[in-house]
């Protein structure tokens, strides 16, 4: 039992996490790289006195400020290595991290099978679009996906609230979808709502110095990547435990 | 009887192993995810942004 949701959620985890590493790397890695140069104040998005930085904009500027700024993704020879290297980390990670939501999913699987439901590769499938609604989405209406070189709060506040509004719209779902009857449903709604009604932990002010173009479009695309791995992963999950149950 | 109590021990395995799939994924998630040692964080750092995990 134990080997059979061990094996089948790495399984379905680590190949639905390859192809986030794709997908990373087709629509998001530019993204952090550019925010990190805003970060890093390679580049500058807006002077002192509030006009758009026309020269840091150049092209020919931007490198030799970047060359010189003494930042760990600076040139030289030691560029390329360590790109290879932070990037293979960032496959190594990814293919963990949906590894982890795999195991969760199939003990997910097996937990509606204890209770007599076997979910088939429609509904799996299902269960993982609620997975990245748990894990990704709802998180993100509280505190957006960060691009480097915006400004956020107090780290352990937001992994805590992270971490609550996890749990609570993955309950809410769950009663939602297999609560029989209208005190569930209530329910539902109100774990649902409780992490938004009592509020991601903020700043007062915004200190980011990226542009909020980037740091939108860097939003948008970390979510798109998301809800499409999270499908894979329910269906390549599914899949495999409808085999390993047949 | 017997056959009572062999079923509530079958099921009460078959909870705990889910118990324990479980708990090693959320482990799997606070290391890769959470977890703000220097290295740990530097090498899942794209990571966490791209997932949407709080990060810095």
């Amino acid at each position: 039992m134990i080997r059979k949701l061990l094996t089948g959620g790495v399984v379905a985890g680590f190949a639905a996490g390859l192809l986030g590493a794709l997908l990373h790397f087709a629509f998001i890695q530019e993204l952090i790289l550019l925010g990190e140069e805003y970060e890093s104040g390679a580049r500058v998005h807006f002077q002192a006195h509030g006009e758009p930085d026309d020269a840091g904009m150049q092209a020919g500027h931007d490198h030799g400020a970047h060359d010189h700024s003494g930042h760990d993704h600076g040139g030289g020879d030691g560029e390329e290595t360590s790109t290879i290297v932070r990037n293979g980390l960032t496959v190594l990670f990814t293919g963990l991290i949906y590894a982890g939501y795999g195991l969760i999913l199939v003990a997910g699987f097996a937990l509606a099978e204890h209770f007599g439901r076997r979910i088939g590769t429609a509904e799996a499938i299902l269960w993982g679009i609620a997975g990245f609604v748990s894990f990704q989405l709802a998180p993100a209406m509280g505190l957006a996906p960060e691009l480097p070189g915006s400004v956020a709060a107090d780290l352990g506040a937001r992994q805590a609230w992270w971490l609550g509004t996890v749990i609570a719209t993955a309950g809410g779902i769950a009663l939602l979808a297999y609560g029989r009857g209208v005190v569930w449903w209530v329910l539902a709604g109100a774990l649902l709502a409780a992490p938004h009604v009592i509020g991601a932990p903020h700043l007062d002010e915004y200190y980011g110095v990226a542009p909020p173009e980037v740091a939108a479009e860097f939003a948008a695309r970390v979510l798109g990547v998301g809800l499409v791995v999270w499908t894979v992963l329910g269906w390549l999950a599914g899949s495999l435990w409808q085999r390993e149950s047949a | 009887m017997k056959t009572i109590s062999t079923t509530n021990a079958a099921s009460a395995t078959g909870l705990m192993s889910i118990l324990f799939v479980a708990l090693i994924g959320a482990t799997v998630l606070f290391v890769a995810g959470h977890a703000q040692s220097a290295t740990l964080h530097d090498a899942a750092h794209d990571m966490r942004h791209a997932t949407g995990f709080p990060c810095h």
